[in-house]
């Protein structure tokens, strides 16, 4: 199971690397989000994927058995799934204004911030 | 039946059953008062007027937060509170060595400068919209991300900080500012991913998450474990944060764009919580392997490219600030020239390396600060100009800015008797000793053209007189009343520090080496965790 796991993770970083070597903008947004679900699988994959132990710790044990998985990595996605969601929300919203004042979602064209004329300094005093 | 069992469970392995003491609340206050502070000046947002009536003297008291909880590490050693109770390594542990104590108190000095700056600086509507909440919010990041002990913890702060500098960045929405925003926005998003994949590895790797756990874990294992992996991505993670070659483009993007007081904290903190995070993380995976900790040519694998990445960072920030003419962009890359040199501390290792980079990350935060609020007051004296060629005749206009200016200058490109020099001293000595012999010529290469790049500024746009027939326009008439208080009070103080650290340097010296002694040899760090008698 935790094979087949890394092997649908792998697939994911790659497909978002290659979506994020785009010029777009809406692309790399795509890429952005799929990255950050690879992420949560392979930090949920690391905690053990089964479905046959319970979870439960019994009378005469202190702790859970090797064999159920460990919910603490299940935590830590639920922290990384809100902070990803939060920063995709935020991230669409920054393209699609961008997309609107600067008239273009190819990176190539957005160069307010770094212009294309810019000049070299002085030679001379 | 609940009743019963719940009588047989022993809490003492896993719970602290005594209240915490008193001043080990020190720890955590820098982070909570920001938050308090932030979400009281969200309450207040409509009232634009008395914003800076609130915010100013709240961020008197997280210096003297700060500066109470750094002399009670100089007096008490690294100081541990742990969350909700739990024992380490089952609760979120707050771990402050001096390292983090020193930084946090610097990082609230800059931010009150930038707290005062702010008030003439960011108009009503950039209040209304926020200025002073996300400015506290960044700073509860900045803070905590100095403070914890817990790698999870870190990449949390991380990301607090992010989307607080996200709000601060587009703050006015001009074009430029999405422009700037949009890349800074996706490659820092990308990085952090990548802090998480390591995170996750480091987890799968040893199953905690507290650094003086994994610490221990690793003086106990028996050196097979994929270290090196798991130690590159996670530089990786931070040298895209901290803006190093080749992964520094977004900040000579973005840096430029917001107003002055933002672009002046961003560009003293936010790259150096990456290198913050690069030293933590580096001494943490390597320190209690690295037996041998006599100065050797011979460095590993990992700690080699990291010092290529070091050498090429900083003479590539540097010809690349030689290459602009707005001052701004080019105290940006000035920024990442600096990264650069502290890297190569990190890359080299020792001791006396460790301290240099603590020292030049001290120097950088509180000079690139004072630098972004000077090159915003000559700005303001030239109508707004930010272009080298328009900027003109600072030193007709002010003499005591031009003057402040050239020591700053001086500062940054690391000539005595500035803060900038023993950094630089420190460093181009250590990496004599343990480096290759491109290591402290690259330093001092940096230097040299550090100085051409600045001192090139100050000939033209301060030293040169105005021509006749400029002098006479229109925007030149009103300028000299421009400059009140609070611009100078901010930029006279920093000043004064980053002089008087130049002149007595012994204090600093002793903290940065305090602080590089207990990255080297972290029993400290992990006693203060674990209590004595885990570490033998």
């Amino acid at each position: 199971m935790e094979a087949w796991m890394a092997v649908v993770v792998g697939a994911l970083f790659s497909v978002s690397i290659y979506l994020m070597l785009s010029k777009h903008i809406i692309r790399i947004l795509i890429g952005a989000a799929i990255l950050g679900n690879a992420v949560n699988l392979l930090i949920f994959t690391n905690g053990r994927l089964t479905r046959e132990v319970p979870p439960i710790i019994g009378v005469d044990e202190s702790v859970l058995s090797a064999q159920a998985a460990n919910p603490l990595p299940q935590a830590l996605v639920l922290t990384a799934i809100v902070i990803a969601f939060s920063f995709f929300a935020f991230l669409l919203v920054l393209g699609y204004r961008a997309y609107q004042e600067l008239g273009s979602d190819n990176t190539d064209e957005m160069r307010v911030a770094e212009p294309v004329d810019d000049q070299t300094p002085p030679l001379g005093y | 039946m609940a009743g019963s069992s719940e009588a047989l469970i022993d809490l003492t392995p896993a719970m602290n059953l005594e209240p915490v003491p008193l001043l080990d609340w020190l720890i955590i206050a820098p982070v909570a008062w920001c938050i308090l502070v932030g979400t009281v000046l969200l309450m207040m947002r409509k009232n634009t007027a008395q914003q800076h009536y609130v915010a100013i003297p709240a961020m008197g008291v997280q210096v003297l937060i700060t500066a109470a909880l750094l002399s009670q590490i100089v007096i008490n050693g690294p100081t541990t509170m742990v969350m909700g109770r739990w024992l380490p390594p089952f609760g979120i542990a707050f771990t402050v060595d001096m390292l983090g104590a020193v930084l946090a108190f610097i990082a609230a000095i800059v931010a009150l400068a930038c707290t005062i700056y702010g008030v003439k600086d960011v108009n009503s509507s950039g209040r209304r919209y926020g200025f002073y909440s996300f400015f506290f919010l960044l700073m509860a990041g900045v803070s905590g991300a100095f403070l914890t002990g817990d790698i999870f913890n870190l990449y949390v702060w991380f990301e607090v900080l992010l989307i607080a500098s996200f709000g601060l960045l587009i703050l006015g929405s001009e074009k430029g500012q999405l422009d700037g925003a949009t890349k800074y926005a996706f490659l820092n998003l990308v990085a952090t991913t990548l802090f998480l994949i390591a995170t996750a590895y480091l987890y799968g790797i040893f199953g905690t998450l507290n650094m003086a756990d994994i610490a221990l874990k690793i003086a106990q294992s028996d050196g097979t474990l994929p270290l090196n992996t798991v130690a590159g991505l996670f530089v990786l993670a931070f040298i895209m944060k901290a803006a190093a070659f080749p992964v520094n483009f977004w900040l000579p993007a973005s840096y430029h764009t917001p107003r002055v007081v933002i672009s002046a904290l961003f560009a003293g903190l936010l790259t150096k919580v990456g290198v913050y995070a690069i030293l933590r993380i580096y001494t943490m995976l390597f320190s209690l392997q690295r037996e041998a900790l006599e100065p050797t040519v011979n460095i590993d694998a990992l700690s080699f490219v990291v010092a290529i990445v070091a050498c090429l960072t900083m003479i590539l920030g540097a010809i690349g600030a030689l290459a602009q003419t707005n001052v701004r962009r080019l105290l940006g890359f000035l920024v990442v020239s600096g990264i650069g040199v502290m890297l190569m501390g990190v890359a080299i290792g020792t001791e006396a390396a460790l301290g240099g980079t603590v020292f030049y990350a001290l120097h950088s935060i509180l000079v690139m600060t004072a630098l972004y609020i000077a090159a915003g007051m000559a700005a303001k004296l030239c109508g707004g100009a930010e272009d080298m060629t328009k900027i003109r005749g600072i030193y007709q206009k002010n003499t005591l800015l031009a003057a402040i200016t050239l020591m700053l200058f001086f500062a940054v490109a690391g000539l005595p008797p500035f803060s900038g020099f023993w950094p630089k001293l420190m460093l181009v000595k250590a990496s004599i000793e343990g480096a290759p012999w491109w290591a402290p010529f690259s330093i001092l290469l940096t230097g040299f053209l550090s100085t051409i790049a600045v001192g090139r500024v100050w000939a033209l746009s301060y030293w040169k007189p105005v021509d006749d027939d400029a002098k006479n326009s229109p925007h030149d008439a009103n300028a000299n009343n421009a400059l009140g208080a609070s611009e100078f009070v901010p930029l006279i103080g920093l000043t004064i520090i980053v002089v008087g650290v130049g002149l007595f340097p012994q204090t600093v010296f002793e903290i940065a080496y305090q602080a590089a002694e207990q990255l080297v040899n972290p029993t400290a760090y992990i006693e203060s965790v674990f209590g004595s008698e885990v570490v033998e």
